[in-house]
């Protein structure tokens, strides 16, 4: 009786694993990708914090992209990773990679905390506990001023060298190499995870919850693993952040900061992951571009731009062959 | 203590004036509205400038705001929102957010990004005190509390006593049916929408003085607008004002005994209650969506 049975399963595991072959521009575009230290020499600090942002896209992506859970507070663990980062840095251990770990854990932990806040209600509700759950770590972190220096941030961190040989420069060109070789092996941890089973899982919980359920798959489960997850990269980003910067602050924290990144990821395109990593680079770059000619105003042309986008429908941005043809269907995944 | 139970009440009071219409079209539509702080804003911001450029009486820039919000909230309901409805949750959270980073920038365009100062008439400034001094109200708290009672009032009879209310709560418990019983619930939402906004412009403008008026502000309180929608549920108003009255007298208790964990208290009370009850607190359970 298995006969009939083999040809299909073997058909779907085709199919994953197709989805999850190496392109040819993959490796070129990371080739490309270490090299822009050297090349806009610089500009390093710029490219280690797209590297950054873009780790912390990723993130997001896992949870709202791959899981379909809307979360308006992911600040929370970038802010926490950050803040336990550059806490262990000044008074335990400068050394980068270790208070890299530290970070990665803690945010870990809270994140597996958090997690059991998810699974149950609406798309309100969890935007709320999202939401509050980051609000309340920026009034811890500005309520508890000795050990964080409150409103002023965390200042007087200073790192280690990394491995003990290379020295954080005033370029970034060390920061940056670091912060992209992070996001790389991340990347690629997220890629394997994403296209196993496992990942399969994820999205069709996204797509239909009560299906997904009635396959047998542990939806709660799912929910906490990949929630603590996507908290621990959100946790290596902001520990990359504050080793690279010199300092922690509570802006780290807010809400602009959530919507950024939700931003960042609906330009690049939600549920894909390399999606993550063009938004943070097309982000960052619309906002250095802005803030040149408008400093205090940039609010108010990304707020333009969320609006149109979505009026427009998001997912036709990456299709320009679609821009000025009939619109068909709404809604209709990339 | 009694101050403070006083001005707590009339803190909530503000909040639920402000929060109710957002309760309504959250529950009517489905739709998360982030930018509805934008609104009470642009009426807070409108009612300085009268009095303050233009000199126009207390008593008249209320209704004034009112009026100008709601024509705007009705505008922006027919161009903007009305695409909005039909698309996922994350489209709209990103939406409402476009829109609130818009207003917050153009507002410190056109008015400054320092706080507004509100010159209060001389009749709202002093201050009874009873009991000996036990109990110290604010003339102006007691005039907030006066005027949104009477709100409050003149919804639940509009929404109990007319046919406009039956109509509401018919689309509200499923627009579907309500469709097909013939009602037109564009329409009934048009309105809602516009009164909502209306009414959270006139918090907005009754607020300049307790809250203070910035151009952050619908970023600042956005959290306590959505506690409210959140904790009270989207059924009926009776949860909304209970949740907003809970939320006005915590965080004014909180923030005067224990100073030092602030906000604190109300975020992890938020989230206590959310986990207990979902579809907050005074919502009827399942509610059929």
């Amino acid at each position: 009786m298995s006969t009939p049975v083999k040809p299909a399963e073997a058909q779907n595991t085709d199919a994953l694993l197709k989805a999850s072959r190496w392109r040819a521009w993959e490796p070129l575009l990371w080739l490309a990708a270490l090299f822009a230290p050297l090349v806009f020499k610089s500009h390093a600090l710029l490219v280690n914090e797209i590297a950054i942002v873009a780790l912390f896209a990723l993130s997001l992506d896992l949870i709202l992209g791959y899981t379909g859970i809307v979360s308006l507070g992911h600040a929370a663990f970038l802010g926490f990773g950050a803040y336990s980062a550059a806490l262990f840095a000044k008074y335990i251990n400068p050394d980068p990679l270790l208070g890299l770990a530290v970070g990665t854990a803690a945010a870990t932990l809270l994140g597996l905390l958090c997690s059991f806040t998810i699974q149950r209600g609406s798309d309100l509700t969890r935007l709320m506990v999202t939401l509050g759950v980051s609000l309340i770590l920026y009034e811890l972190a500005n309520k508890l001023d000795w050990l964080t220096g409150g409103a002023d941030g965390l200042q007087g961190v200073i790192m280690g060298p990394l491995l003990g040989r290379f020295e954080f420069d005033l370029y970034g060109q060390t920061a940056a190499w670091y912060s992209l070789t992070v996001l790389l092996l991340i990347f690629l941890l997220a890629r394997r995870l994403v296209h196993s089973p496992f990942g399969a899982t994820l999205k069709a919980v996204r797509d239909n919850r009560l299906r997904a359920m009635a396959i047998g798959i542990p939806v709660g489960g799912r929910l906490t693993v990949v929630y603590t997850v996507a908290a621990g990269v959100a946790g290596a980003a902001g520990a990359l952040l504050a080793q690279t910067t010199g300092f922690a602050a509570l802006d780290i924290f807010s809400l602009e900061r959530s919507a950024d990144l939700m931003l960042m990821l609906v330009i690049g395109g939600i549920g894909w992951l390399y999606g993550g990593l063009a938004g943070a680079l097309v982000f960052i770059l619309m906002r250095e571009g802005i803030a040149a000619i408008t400093p205090q105003y940039w609010t108010f042309w990304i707020g333009l731009f969320l609006v149109v986008l979505v009026l427009a429908g998001r997912d036709r941005l990456l299709r320009p062959w679609t821009w000025f043809g009939k619109s068909r269907k709404q809604g209709g995944q990339p | 203590m009694l101050t403070i139970l006083f001005d707590g009440i009339a803190y909530g009071m503000l909040l639920f004036i402000l929060a109710v219409g957002l309760s309504v079209t959250m529950g009517l539509m489905n739709f998360i509205n982030l930018a509805h702080g934008a609104f009470a804003m642009l009426g807070g911001y409108l009612t300085v400038a009268l009095m303050q450029r233009w000199g126009w009486p207390f008593l008249v820039c209320l209704p004034v705001s009112f009026v100008v919000t709601a024509l705007v909230g009705a505008v922006l309901e027919r161009t903007l929102y009305r695409p909005m409805y039909r698309k996922p949750h994350l489209d709209q959270v990103l939406f409402s957010i476009g829109l609130t980073f818009m207003s917050v920038a153009a507002m410190d365009y056109f008015m400054g990004s320092s706080q507004q100062i509100m010159q209060l008439p001389d009749w709202l400034r002093g201050r009874t005190e009873l009991f000996g001094g036990a109990l110290g109200m604010g003339h102006y708290r007691l005039f907030i509390i006066a005027v949104c009672a009477a709100l409050t009032v003149g919804l639940q009879l509009i929404l109990s006593r007319t046919r406009f209310g039956s109509q509401l709560r018919a689309s509200v418990d499923d627009a579907v049916v309500a469709r097909g019983m013939g009602i037109n619930v564009n329409l009934v939402f048009a309105a809602t929408f516009a009164v909502g906004s209306g009414l959270a412009g006139l918090g907005g403008a009754l607020s300049a003085e307790v809250l203070g008026l910035d151009p952050t502000f619908p970023l600042k309180f956005l959290i306590y607008f959505l506690i409210v929608v959140a904790v009270g549920g989207t059924s009926s108003i009776t949860g909304p004002l209970l949740a907003a009255l809970l939320l006005g007298i915590a965080d004014v208790a909180g923030k005067y005994y224990i100073p030092k964990l602030g906000a604190f208290i109300v975020y992890s009370f938020m989230i206590v209650i959310l986990l207990w009850r979902p579809q907050g607190l005074f919502s009827r359970l399942g509610g059929g969506k």
